[in-house]
C-alpha cells in the first residue's frame, strides 16, 4: 500500500509539489494571521524548497523518482543531439536486427530442441571411413535388415527408429487427374510411441504397423499439412492417396508442433517403413538411424555393441561381392560407428548450412561490435562535451552511482529504441532468408517462432549491447574531477586514446568482414562462371510420369508432339535433367577386369539430347533411335581419362558391373565434352550415357514409367509455355502426366544457393561495417579538431603550412586505422582454415583478396577524414587568438 | 525499517496524542497545541514537523484531508487512523517504561 502510493506519486510529481508548497503556504499565512511578522515567519519555517525536499523522500520512491528524472533528462539530451542519436539507434538497430535475425535462424535449425517427450534422449547414428583417395567421409544411411538386427541388439539400452531421407514426391488423392507434391516420409511405426506423441485426430502408426512388408497401407498427415491442404476437415480420415502404385489410407493427425525430425523440412506424409519398396534390401542404403536411449543407459558400451553389429552385417553382406578390391571392402566394412546426441533433430539443411549460419553470425557480431564501438565514441564526445555539467553535479553532492546510473540510462534508452526498431527488422528478415535459400523444387520451410528463446536472447543482448558500449562512457563520467574540469582542463589526452582504440577495433573487425565477404563474393562468382559444358538458357524441363508404363516409342512421340508446337527449337528426353541431383551409378570394368573402386555413374538420353543441351561431340557419334541400352554408351573426357586412361574408347567396349555379379556391356560409340553430372562443386564424375531405350536380358524393351522432356524454347522465357505443354501432355495421351515443371538455369541456380545467401549478406554486412566505420571516424576526427581548435589556430598563426595542419589532425587516425589494418589481416589469415570448406576455387592468401579490404578501408578512411580536414583549414586564426 | 530513535519518537507521541485528543487539526495548529499543551516548554519546529507529517502519514498511522478554511485558503488537516490509535498506544507504553527507567536512574545516582 505504501509502496504503491510512494510509486504512484512519482508519477504525479508535479502535483505531489504543488499540493505540499501550498500546505507550506497555509502554515505561513496562519502564522502571519496570528500576528507574527512575515518575513520572521518565513524564516523561522525555513527553506521551503529543502522542506519540501525533506517530506518528498518520504512520499516518494526515491530511486524510482531519480529513475524517472534521468529518463526525462536522458530523453532531452537524445533530442538536443537529434542527428547523432538518430545515427546511433539507426546503426544499432540493423546491427541488434541482423544478430537476432541470426539467432532466429541459427536457433530454428541447430538449436530448438524438437517438440517430443524428451528430445535429450534422441541419437542420431552415422558412419565413418576414408574413401578410395583416403579422404574421410562419413554416412549417415542403412539398409533395413542392418537396422533390423541393430534394434534387436540395442534392446533394453536403445530403441532405434528408421526414418528415410524426407523425399518431395509426385502424389494424389481422389483421381489421378490432379497430381501433387508432397513430403513424405517412412518411419517405423514405433517412433511416434517412442518420441511421446499423441494424435491429434485419428491415431497414429504403431508398432503393429510395421511388421510384415508391404501389408500396412496406412498414412499419418502432419498438422500443419491437415491444415493447409485439407483445412482442417474432421473427415480427411478414411481418405485415400495414392503414391506411384500404391494407395495408402490416411488414418490418423500428427500433433501441432510436431513437423517431422528434419529441420528445414516440414514433412508432411509419414508412412510405415515396411511399405518402401527397398525395405528387404541388405545393399540400399536409404533411411536414416535414430536412437531414443532409455533413461541411465550409457552410450560407449551401446556403440561399441552397434558397431560389431553392423560390421558384421556388412561383412557377411560383401561376402559373395567378387572382384572387391581390398582397400575398397576395407572401406566399405571397418568404418566407426557414431553416436551424437539429436536434441534438435538431424537434417541435410543443418550440415549444408551449419558452418555458413555461424560464418554469418560472426559476420552480423562483428558489425554488431562495430556499431557499439562507434555509439561508445560518440558518446564519449558527448560526455566530453558535457563534462562541465557533470563537474558541476558532482559538486553539488551527486553521487558517482548516480551518475552512472544516469549515463546508463541514456545508454538503455538508445538500446531500448534501437531494439524495437531492431526487432521489426528482424521479424522481416529471418523468413527473408528462408526465402531466399529455398529453390522451386525444393522449398526450405524453417518454423521460426517468436517465443520466450527470441525474447530472451533480445533481452540479453539489449543488456549487453547497453553495457558494451555505455558502460565505459558512464564510467568515466562519474570519475570526473570537479576542480579540473570546470577549470576546463580536464587531461584530454586519455579520451581521445580510448577513442582511437575504439578506431582501430572498429577497423580491424572492418576489415576481417570485407575480407571473409570478399572470400564469399569471388567464390559465388567463380561458381557461377564456371565453364558448364551446356547451355542453360531457354531450356524448360519437363518432369513426366506415366503411371501404368509407357514403350519408349509413346515417349518418343510424346517429344515429337512437344517439337510441333509453336516456339519450341528442339525436344528431347531423358531419365532425369543434369544437375538435378538424381545419381545411377555402378563399377566399370574393362577388358573383363575386376571391377572399379571409383564409381561410373550413367543417365538414360534420347538421340538429339546432346544436340539440345549444346553438349559438344569430341567423337564419335550420337544415338540412333536403333540404339539401346544394353550395347551402346556415349562416355564423357573424364570416364575416357579414368577407365580408358585417355585413349580415344570410341569402338571399345566396357561392362558396368553389379554387385550382383552380372555384367552390362555397352559399346562406346560417342564421347563427349565433361559437364558436371550432380553437383556444380564437386569434381567432373565419369558419366556414361546410355540410350532410354532399355531392353531386359531376353532382348524386351521395357516400359518407361518416368522421364524428363527437355524443351529448348525460342523464346528467351521458356517458363511463359509452361501451362501450354502441360495441357498438351494431357492431352496427347490421357496416360501421361507432368509432374513438375521447371528451368535448368533454376536448377543451376539452386546449386549455388548458400553461395549466393553467403555473398549477398557479405556483400550487405561489408557495406554496413564500411559505413559504420566511416561514421565512427568522421565524428572522431571531427571531435579532434574541435578539441585542438586552439592548438591549430596558433599554429597556424605561428606559420605552421596547410600540409603540415592536414597531417596534425590526421596523423595519430591514420596510424591507428593502419595497426587496426594488421590486426584485421592477422585475424583474417587466423580464420581461413574455418571457412575452406565453404569457398570454391579461392583462396584466402591469394593477393586479390588481401587487396580489397585494405584498398575498401581507405577509401573510406580518405572519405571520412577529408571534412575533418577541411574544417581544420578553415579555422581563422585570428578569431580563435581573439577569443582567448 | 529503522528502529525511530527516541527524539524523534516522542515528536511522533506528541503528534499523534494531539490528535487523537482533537482530530482535523492543520500542520500549524498541531505546532501551537504542543506548544500551548506543553505550557510552551517543548516546541516542534517546522524543519521536522511536516517530515514526521509525511513519513506518519506514509505509514498509514495518519490519514489527511483538504479542508476549505473561512479565508478561503485549503489547508491540510490530520487525523488518527485505526493504525495509528494501536501506534499511540504502543508509542505511550514505550515512553512510560523509558521515562520510568530514567527516573530511576536519576533517583538512584
Amino acid at each position: 500500500m505504501s509502496l504503491w502510493t510512494r510509486i504512484a506519486n512519482v508519477l504525479r510529481s508535479d502535483r505531489l509539489n504543488r499540493e505540499l508548497d501550498e500546505e507550506f503556504e497555509s502554515h505561513i499565512a496562519d502564522a502571519i494571521a496570528e500576528g507574527r511578522d512575515p518575513a520572521e515567519a518565513r524564516r523561522a519555517f525555513g527553506s521551503p524548497l529543502r522542506q519540501r525536499e525533506a517530506s518528498r523522500q518520504h512520499r516518494v520512491a526515491g530511486w524510482l523518482d531519480g529513475l524517472r528524472a534521468d529518463l526525462i533528462f536522458g530523453w532531452r539530451q537524445l533530442k538536443r543531439n537529434k542527428v547523432t542519436s538518430a545515427a546511433a539507434i539507426l546503426s544499432l538497430a540493423l546491427a541488434m536486427g541482423a544478430c537476432v535475425s541470426a539467432f532466429r535462424l541459427i536457433d530454428a535449425l541447430l538449436l530448438r530442441p524438437l517438440p517430443i517427450a524428451s528430445p535429450e534422449r534422441l541419437y542420431g547414428f552415422a558412419r565413418h571411413s576414408f574413401d578410395s583417395h583416403d579422404k574421410p567421409t562419413a554416412w549417415d544411411g542403412w539398409a533395413y535388415p542392418d537396422f533390423a538386427l541393430m534394434r534387436a541388439a540395442a534392446k533394453p539400452d536403445a530403441d532405434l527408429i528408421a526414418a528415410s531421407y524426407t523425399d518431395r514426391t509426385d502424389l494424389t488423392y481422389a483421381t489421378d487427374e490432379e497430381m501433387e507434391k508432397g513430403y513424405v516420409q517412412y518411419v517405423s511405426g514405433w517412433m511416434f510411441d517412442d518420441l511421446g506423441l499423441k494424435p491429434t485426430l485419428g491415431r497414429l502408426l504403431t508398432e503393429a504397423d510395421d511388421r510384415t512388408p508391404g501389408a500396412h497401407p496406412y498414412a499419418v498427415i502432419s498438422y500443419d499439412y491437415w491444415k493447409r491442404r485439407f483445412a482442417r476437415d474432421p473427415n480427411v480420415i478414411g481418405h485415400t492417396l495414392r503414391l506411384g502404385d500404391q494407395l495408402f489410407e490416411i488414418v490418423g493427425v500428427g500433433p501441432d508442433s510436431f513437423t517431422g525430425v528434419e529441420p528445414g523440412i516440414v514433412t508432411e506424409i509419414f508412412l510405415p517403413t515396411m511399405m518402401h519398396r527397398w525395405v528387404i534390401r541388405p545393399d540400399a542404403d536409404w533411411h536414416r538411424t535414430l536412437a531414443v536411449v532409455s533413461p541411465g543407459a550409457t552410450i560407449e558400451p551401446l556403440r561399441a555393441k552397434l558397431e560389431a553389429v553392423s560390421r558384421n552385417f556388412d561383412a557377411e553382406r560383401l561376402k559373395g561381392e567378387k572382384g572387391l578390391t581390398p582397400k575398397a571392402r576395407d572401406s566399405f566394412v571397418n568404418y566407426r560407428l557414431s553416436i551424437d546426441p539429436a536434441t534438435s533433430g538431424v537434417s541435410v539443411m543443418q550440415e549444408d548450412y551449419r558452418r555458413a549460419l555461424l560464418w554469418i553470425a560472426l559476420l552480423v557480431g562483428l558489425v554488431l561490435l562495430i556499431a557499439c564501438a562507434n555509439v561508445a565514441n560518440l558518446m564519449t564526445a558527448l560526455a566530453a562535451a558535457r563534462g562541465r555539467e557533470m563537474a558541476l553535479r558532482v559538486s553539488i553532492g551527486a553521487g558517482r552511482l548516480r551518475l552512472v546510473q544516469m549515463v546508463l540510462v541514456e545508454s538503455a534508452m538508445l538500446a531500448l529504441a534501437a531494439a524495437l526498431l531492431g526487432s521489426i527488422f528482424a521479424w522481416w528478415s529471418a523468413p527473408w532468408v528462408v526465402r531466399l535459400i529455398s529453390t522451386p523444387d525444393n522449398p526450405a520451410r524453417l518454423i521460426l517462432p517468436a517465443d520466450w528463446r527470441v525474447f530472451g536472447f533480445g533481452v540479453v543482448l539489449v543488456i549487453g549491447v547497453m553495457l558494451l558500449f555505455g558502460l565505459a562512457p558512464a564510467l568515466r563520467a562519474s570519475t570526473v574531477k570537479p576542480a579540473s574540469a570546470l577549470k576546463g582542463g580536464e587531461d584530454p589526452q586519455s579520451r581521445r586514446r580510448w577513442m582511437q582504440a575504439m578506431i582501430a577495433a572498429q577497423v580491424a573487425f572492418c576489415f576481417l568482414v570485407v575480407f571473409v565477404s570478399g572470400l564469399f563474393v569471388t567464390t559465388f562468382h567463380r561458381l557461377s562462371n564456371r565453364p558448364i559444358g551446356f547451355d542453360a538458357n531457354r531450356l524448360l524441363l519437363l518432369e513426366t510420369v506415366a503411371p501404368h508404363g509407357q514403350p519408349p516409342a509413346a515417349w518418343s512421340q510424346m517429344a515429337d508432339t512437344l517439337r510441333a508446337m509453336p516456339g519450341v527449337e528442339s525436344v528431347a528426353e531423358a531419365g532425369w535433367p543434369l544437375l538435378s541431383t538424381g545419381a545411377w551409378n555402378g563399377s566399370i570394368a574393362i577388358n573383363g577386369g575386376p571391377p572399379s573402386v571409383d564409381w561410373g555413374y550413367f543417365l538414360t538420353i534420347s538421340p538429339g539430347w546432346l544436340d539440345t543441351m549444346k553438349m559438344r561431340l569430341i567423337a564419335g557419334r550420337d544415338f540412333r533411335s536403333s540404339d539401346a541400352f544394353p550395347t551402346t554408351a556415349i562416355v564423357n573426357e573424364t570416364f575416357v581419362k579414368l577407365f580408358f586412361h585417355g585413349v580415344n574408347p570410341v569402338g571399345r567396349t566396357f561392362e558396368k558391373a553389379e554387385g550382383n555379379g552380372t555384367r552390362t556391356p555397352c559399346l562406346v560409340v560417342g564421347v563427349v565434352a565433361d559437364a558436371p553430372y550432380r553437383y556444380v562443386r564437386e569434381p567432373i564424375l565419369p558419366v556414361a550415357f546410355v540410350p532410354y531405350r532399355e531392353l531386359d536380358d531376353k532382348g524386351v524393351v521395357q516400359p518407361e514409367y518416368s522421364g524428363t522432356f527437355l524443351v529448348r524454347a525460342k523464346d528467351s522465357n521458356p517458363m511463359a509455355m509452361a501451362q501450354e505443354m502441360r495441357r498438351k501432355v494431357a492431352q496427347a495421351r490421357i496416360s501421361f502426366r507432368v509432374s513438375n515443371i521447371q528451368t535448368q538455369q533454376e536448377l543451376l541456380d539452386a546449386q549455388t544457393v548458400r553461395e549466393r545467401l553467403l555473398a549477398m549478406l557479405g556483400v550487405f554486412f561489408a557495406a554496413v561495417a564500411l559505413l559504420l566505420a566511416g561514421i565512427g571516424l568522421y565524428g572522431v576526427l571531427n571531435y579532434s579538431v574541435l578539441q585542438r581548435r586552439r592548438e591549430i589556430g596558433i599554429r597556424m598563426a605561428l606559420g605552421a603550412r596547410r600540409g603540415r595542419v592536414a597531417r596534425l589532425v590526421t596523423a595519430e587516425v591514420l596510424r591507428t586505422v593502419a595497426v587496426g589494418c594488421i590486426a584485421g589481416w592477422a585475424l583474417g589469415i587466423g580464420s581461413t582454415r574455418y571457412i575452406e570448406s565453404l569457398l570454391y576455387q579461392v583462396k584466402a592468401g591469394e593477393p586479390e583478396m588481401l587487396a580489397v579490404p585494405p584498398i575498401a578501408i581507405l577509401v573510406v578512411v580518405l572519405s571520412a577524414t577529408a571534412p575533418a580536414v577541411s574544417r581544420a583549414l578553415r579555422i581563422d586564426p585570428a578569431e580563435i587568438l581573439r577569443s582567448e | 525499517m529503522k528502529k525511530p530513535d527516541t527524539l524523534q519518537g516522542s515528536l511522533d507521541l506528541l503528534v499523534l496524542k494531539i490528535l487523537s485528543r482533537r482530530p482535523g487539526l492543520h500542520g500549524y495548529a498541531i505546532m501551537t497545541a504542543i506548544k500551548d499543551a506543553s505550557g510552551e516548554v517543548l516546541s516542534a519546529e517546522e524543519g521536522s514537523l511536516y517530515p514526521a507529517l509525511h513519513r506518519m502519514e506514509e505509514a498509514g498511522w495518519i490519514g489527511a484531508e483538504w479542508v476549505t478554511k473561512e479565508n478561503g485558503r485549503r489547508a491540510r488537516t490530520y487525523r488518527l487512523t485505526t493504525a495509528g490509535k494501536s501506534r499511540l498506544s504502543a508509542e505511550e507504553t514505550r515512553w512510560h517504561a523509558v521515562s520510568s527507567a530514567i527516573n530511576r536512574v536519576l533517583l538512584e545516582a
